[in-house]
């Protein structure tokens, strides 16, 4: 991928920020989610909380799907490959797919290597739990990164761990003398670079979401608060009882994400959230895939 | 530092990039999100984002009139990319599916600027691009597209900056100006340095 282009693929990401991503599995509820006003929407054949239902192999979508949910909307459109699955990745660019997610969500295609991202000219977003999984990411391809969470349990709390721990990681960086980088670099089991570049901007080199567990208007300004950019909904909105009302007030509450009071109206007379699981309760840790 | 007050819509998309450079410039920046964020400004920039997100939320804020009253009524206005799409008297493809007719996109939002325009009007991601060409009155400037609009038409007023392949890229209409492309992710502050100009007068 040339240089230029993976500015541009940054660069869409960052037209994204401050705004909400959410998962949609039909052209109607894409346009749903594009009335209720999120910045893209991520294509995929069963949300997370169905594929943990179902159990199985969960892969790519059908790319009629995806295609009509292309034609649906006039906002980006993302869509789900298995980690590895280069191949699924080339048939999204072949649609002309906005933006690739080669998401843990989906059972993993290789359980060594990731995509290659920089073999491409479409943008990738990936997940990470932690700076080291991030940095990797970065440095085969990503133009954007999202906390892992644990998606499809309603349960925001591995995304606030992942966003806490990738906060704290870039503040010890930052604080770091320059000669302890090359130690850090190691440690971190990323490029020299990299760690170079969140030593001296105090950030990631890409733009950075929430994902995995947001189910609350509440839960997504939390995210905000910790520092993401912006916040993917999966399951949370269509699994819930009334979904359009609950993902406009989600995207409200990522653009007011620190007025506690407009917050509170937000949450007011939502329906239904959806029924949150417990990682306890929970067999497959998608979290752990694709370190 | 200079002694500017600037706005930046901030409902959505890449308002900080726009903030940086202003304050590296030397103006200062606020945020907005509520009509209270309106008052005493000497210009006011529209960013890039999702203009379908941003013209909501305008609604929804209590934003739209007032800031249109700003506009119209001569504020120095900046819009990039999805703030052109905001500024635009029309939107000649509001909706991605012409056969959908329920609950049409609008056809425009602010209306404050008369051109119309065409949204993501170069396609998908893949279609994204960067270019250098001359700007009147700026000169050459990097220009990048990213699921760009641009402007099909123009009311005889509007003074035309910019065209790439043909097509028109920057517009400037009394205190408005438009820009398809996204001057704050560029290195080069020319724009922004002519836009701050425009509001110390």
């Amino acid at each position: 991928m040339e240089q230029t282009q993976y500015e541009l693929n940054k660069g869409l990401a960052q037209m994204l920020k401050g705004g909400v991503i959410m998962d949609v599995t039909t052209p109607e509820q894409a346009k749903i989610a594009e009335e209720a006003g999120a910045c893209a929407v991520m294509a995929l054949e069963r949300i997370p909380a169905d594929i943990r239902a179902a159990g199985g192999v969960s892969r790519m979508s059908d790319p009629k799907m995806i295609k009509g949910i292309q034609n649906a909307v006039s906002i980006p459109v993302m869509a789900k490959c298995r980690i590895g699955h280069f191949v699924e990745a080339q048939i999204l660019q072949a649609i002309e797919i906005d933006y690739i997610d080669e998401s843990e969500v989906l059972s993993p295609a290789d359980d060594v290597y990731h995509i290659d991202k920089t073999a491409f000219k479409v943008p990738f977003v990936c997940g990470a739990r932690d700076l080291s999984e991030a940095l990797r990411r970065i440095n085969e391809g990503a133009a954007m990164i999202r906390t892992k969470g644990e998606p499809g349990t309603g349960d925001v709390v591995q995304a606030v761990r992942h966003m806490r721990k990738m906060n704290a990681q870039i503040r010890q960086l930052g604080s770091m003398k320059k000669d302890e980088l090359f130690e850090a670099a190691k440690q971190l089991q990323v490029p020299y670079e990299l760690a170079l570049y969140v030593h001296e901007n105090g950030k990631l080199p890409v733009v950075n979401f929430a994902a995995g567990g947001v189910a609350t208007p509440a839960d997504a300004a939390l995210m905000m608060q910790l520092g993401a950019e912006g916040v993917f909904v999966g399951s949370g909105i269509f699994k819930s009882g009334n979904p359009a009302k609950r993902a406009a007030a989600i995207v409200q509450a990522v653009t007011n994400y620190t007025d506690a009071a407009l917050i509170a109206s937000l949450s007011e007379d939502l329906g239904e959230a959806m029924v949150g699981i417990n990682p306890e309760e929970i067999k497959l840790i998608m979290e752990e895939r694709g370190q | 530092m200079r002694n500017i007050k600037i706005g930046v819509l901030a409902l959505q998309g890449a308002f900080i990039e726009h903030e940086h450079m202003l304050t590296d410039l030397g103006a200062v920046c606020t945020e907005i999100r509520q009509p209270s964020d309106l008052t005493g400004l000497d210009g006011i920039v529209l960013p890039g984002g999702e203009s379908t997100v941003q013209g909501q939320l305008l609604h929804k804020s209590g934003l739209f009139t007032p800031l249109r009253k700003l506009i119209s009524d001569g504020l120095p206005t900046l819009g990039t990319c999805a703030g052109l799409i905001l500024m635009a008297q029309e939107i000649s493809n509001p909706v991605a599916d012409r056969t959908i007719q329920e609950k049409a996109a609008p056809t425009a939002h602010l209306g404050t600027l008369p051109v119309t325009v065409r949204r993501n009007a170069y396609g998908r991601q893949l279609s994204s691009f960067v270019t250098e060409q001359p700007i009147a009155g700026i000169g050459n400037y990097p220009m990048i597209f990213i699921r760009a609009p641009y402007i099909e038409r123009t009311d005889v007023n509007v003074e035309i900056l910019a065209k790439v392949d043909g097509n028109i890229v920057a517009v400037k209409y009394k205190n408005q100006i438009g820009l398809s492309f996204h001057p704050e992710l560029s290195e080069n502050s020319n724009i922004h340095e002519w836009f701050l100009s425009q509001c110390e007068k």
